[in-house]
């Protein structure tokens, strides 16, 4: 079922479409966004909402690179792996995060859920190479200790954000 | 008066130009010019007479592609004027530049464009990774509207205009303008069959103009200050300023707004601070990942279209990208291709099938696999996937660095083979 919230994210960018169903990609972002990515309930309600079948739903959302048809971190790691950035040995930065991340390769997430790495081609930073970004972030001139800097601050805040939203925390707080 | 109308107004704080700012530097004096007192096909008269050429990457003659919209009279309904902010050539950064820091002239250039086609709606269709740029142009569209250059009868005239910014969801062809239209639409972003082209026949069957960002930037100042300032800006025959730009082992990788014509020496040597120490240039890909490589002996070929063309190669989107003489050219075009290789929408068979048969024979070099039959296998795929053989220039632009490698870089593949490895690991 498509939440409320939902329903009207789809609805505004039918709005600002050429055609109802030209809002199917926004339609499938705006789920991501609340989602994390598109699974095979979430494609069928929002196909039924855009009066489509899932089939042809799905063939969109399996051309664009940024649609996930299967389920990531909460946050996602882009690396670029485009000329510039090969240029000035992103591979080797590659080796570093895979290590520090704990995972073997491109398209795994870490075990407590909380990074998944995925390369991406050129970010359109390549006089920053190499670069990445994390989630709608971007990172330039990325060296090993700025590699550990970025994922560190993502830990503690997360971390942060969690404790505080856990009712043990609140709890503390009240005393 | 201005040599650098793009980028002359920018901060230095990097942050978009206020509609204030933008107003007390001249900007949208051009528009309210053209929408008061000229008429559409002045707009296109005067564009045309610039010499004004696309900066997407083909080099086509801007006026002329407005030309072929059919007016008003002889059409029924809608036409659309698309700005494509797509950008995801690798080696290309400099469209973000513009959308980032100077969103109105963006916007000015647009609305110019859309009163020239007398189109009534706009689609800015940005990339997903420009976040920050389609931030801010959203912000600078909402400024717009509220002095009046957008909406209903702007600054008093007939001519009536939305504009939507439209965010991508990635995809190579995305940006290909008939892939655009088609994502635009809301499917796959495949192309389309030419002709009918997409004046005539474009987003939803309606006649439609896709511009690249920098040519659009560049509407207002030609209008503001007329076709012979504009050719004066270049040193050659192709009119203008270019955002050129460097990226690799050079000391100052960035962008810089020249004039058109400009030699890839003084970029590398003046404006990029030359090769980082230790290094020393092999060779470049002038205009992004689909131009072919040219070497040491082409640093003082203008930098325009036909005298890169001239010298064999394109000058694409004139951003850069220098190969140094410690990195393998086999592995930077094996890297190149798997870009192409993974982009590839799949739509015809030599792209679908050839670039990963290109990437397979590429890695089996790289990995000290080959055998020499695989350089005529490559050279036979450099024709196969060529001009003309394939549904897009997809395919035709992911063999132009291969082909120039086989040909600059020769001895560099053959040592792969006879030494089975690469010679540039230790
Ligand atoms: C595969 C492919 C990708 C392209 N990507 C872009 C792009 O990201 N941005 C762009 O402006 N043009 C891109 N182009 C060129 C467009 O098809 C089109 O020529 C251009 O947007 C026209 O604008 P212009 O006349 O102002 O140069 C691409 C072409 C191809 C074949
Ligand atoms: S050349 Fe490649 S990208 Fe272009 S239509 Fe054919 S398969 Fe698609
Ligand atoms: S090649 Fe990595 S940002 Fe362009």
């Amino acid at each position: 079922m498509l939440t409320q919230e939902e329903r009207a994210a789809i609805s505004e960018g039918c709005d600002s479409s050429p055609s109802a169903r030209a809002a199917a990609p926004h339609a499938l972002g705006a789920v991501q966004a609340s989602r994390g990515w598109i699974s095979d309930e979430s494609l069928s309600d929002i196909a039924e909402f855009l009066h489509m079948t899932p089939a042809e739903l799905d063939s969109i959302a399996t051309f664009y690179n940024r649609i996930y048809r299967s389920p990531v971190g909460r946050h996602v790691i882009l690396l670029c792996d485009s000329v510039s950035c090969w240029i000035m040995d992103y591979e080797y930065l590659l080796n570093h995060l895979l290590t520090k991340l704990g995972i073997s390769g491109f398209g795994e997430t870490t075990k407590d859920g909380m990074f998944t790495l995925l390369p991406s081609a050129c970010l359109g930073a390549c006089d920053h190479a190499p670069a990445m970004m994390v989630d709608r972030e971007l990172f330039g001139d990325l060296t090993r200790q700025s590699i550990d800097t970025i994922i560190d601050q993502y830990r503690i805040k997360d971390g942060d954000r969690r404790t505080a939203q856990s009712p043990l925390a609140t709890g503390r707080k009240e005393q | 008066m201005i040599d650098s109308p793009l980028t002359h107004a920018m901060k230095p704080t990097k942050e978009a130009l206020a509609i204030d700012e933008y107003e007390d530097a001249g900007g949208y004096a051009a528009l309210r010019t053209a929408v008061t007192e000229m008429t559409p096909f002045d707009v296109t008269a005067a564009v045309t007479d610039s010499n004004l050429r696309g900066r997407g990457g083909a080099g086509f003659p801007t006026g002329k592609k407005w030309s072929f919209v059919p007016p008003p009279g002889k059409r029924t309904g809608a036409a659309y004027l698309v700005v494509n902010a797509d950008e995801m050539e690798p080696g290309t950064f400099k469209d973000r530049l513009l959308l980032e820091q100077n969103p109105h002239l963006v916007l000015e250039g647009a609305l110019a464009a859309a009163f020239a086609i007398q189109a009534q709606t706009v689609y800015v269709f940005v990339r997903w990774a420009y976040a920050k740029a389609a931030q801010r142009l959203t912000k600078a569209i909402i400024e717009a509207q509220r002095r009046g250059y957008i909406g209903d009868n702007v600054l008093g005239s007939k001519f009536c205009v939305r504009v939507h910014v439209h965010t991508s969801h990635g995809r190579y062809l995305c940006g290909e303008e008939t892939g655009l239209l088609n994502a635009l639409e809301g499917k796959r972003a495949s192309p389309r069959s030419k002709p009918p082209f997409p004046q005539v026949v474009g987003l939803l069957g309606r006649p439609t103009v896709v511009n690249n960002v920098e040519t659009l930037c560049n509407i207002p100042p030609i209008l503001r200050n007329g076709a012979a300032w504009f050719k004066a800006l270049s040193k050659t025959g192709d009119s203008g300023t270019k955002l050129y730009g460097a990226s690799g082992r050079v000391n100052a990788p960035g962008l810089w707004e020249l004039p058109m014509g400009t030699t890839p020496r003084e970029i590398i040597e003046k404006h990029a601070g030359g090769m980082k120490s230790g290094y020393n240039l092999r060779g470049f890909l002038p205009g992004g990942a689909s131009t072919d490589f040219l070497t040491d002996r082409h640093l003082d070929v203008p930098m325009d279209f036909d005298a890169m063309q001239k010298a064999g190669s394109r000058l694409g989107t004139g951003t850069m990208i220098v190969l140094d003489d410690r990195t393998c050219p086999v592995a930077m075009v094996h890297n190149l291709v798997t870009f192409f290789a993974r982009e590839s929408c799949g739509w015809c068979t030599p792209c679908r099938d050839g670039l990963p048969w290109t990437q397979n024979i590429l890695a089996d070099i790289e990995q000290g696999r080959g055998r020499p039959e695989d350089l005529d296998r490559l050279e036979l795929h450099c024709k196969l996937l060529g001009p003309g053989r394939t549904f897009c220039a997809l395919a035709p632009g992911a063999v132009e660095p291969l082909q120039s490698a086989l040909k600059y870089f020769r001895e560099d593949f053959e040592r792969h083979i006879t030494e089975k490895r690469c010679p540039y690991k230790h």
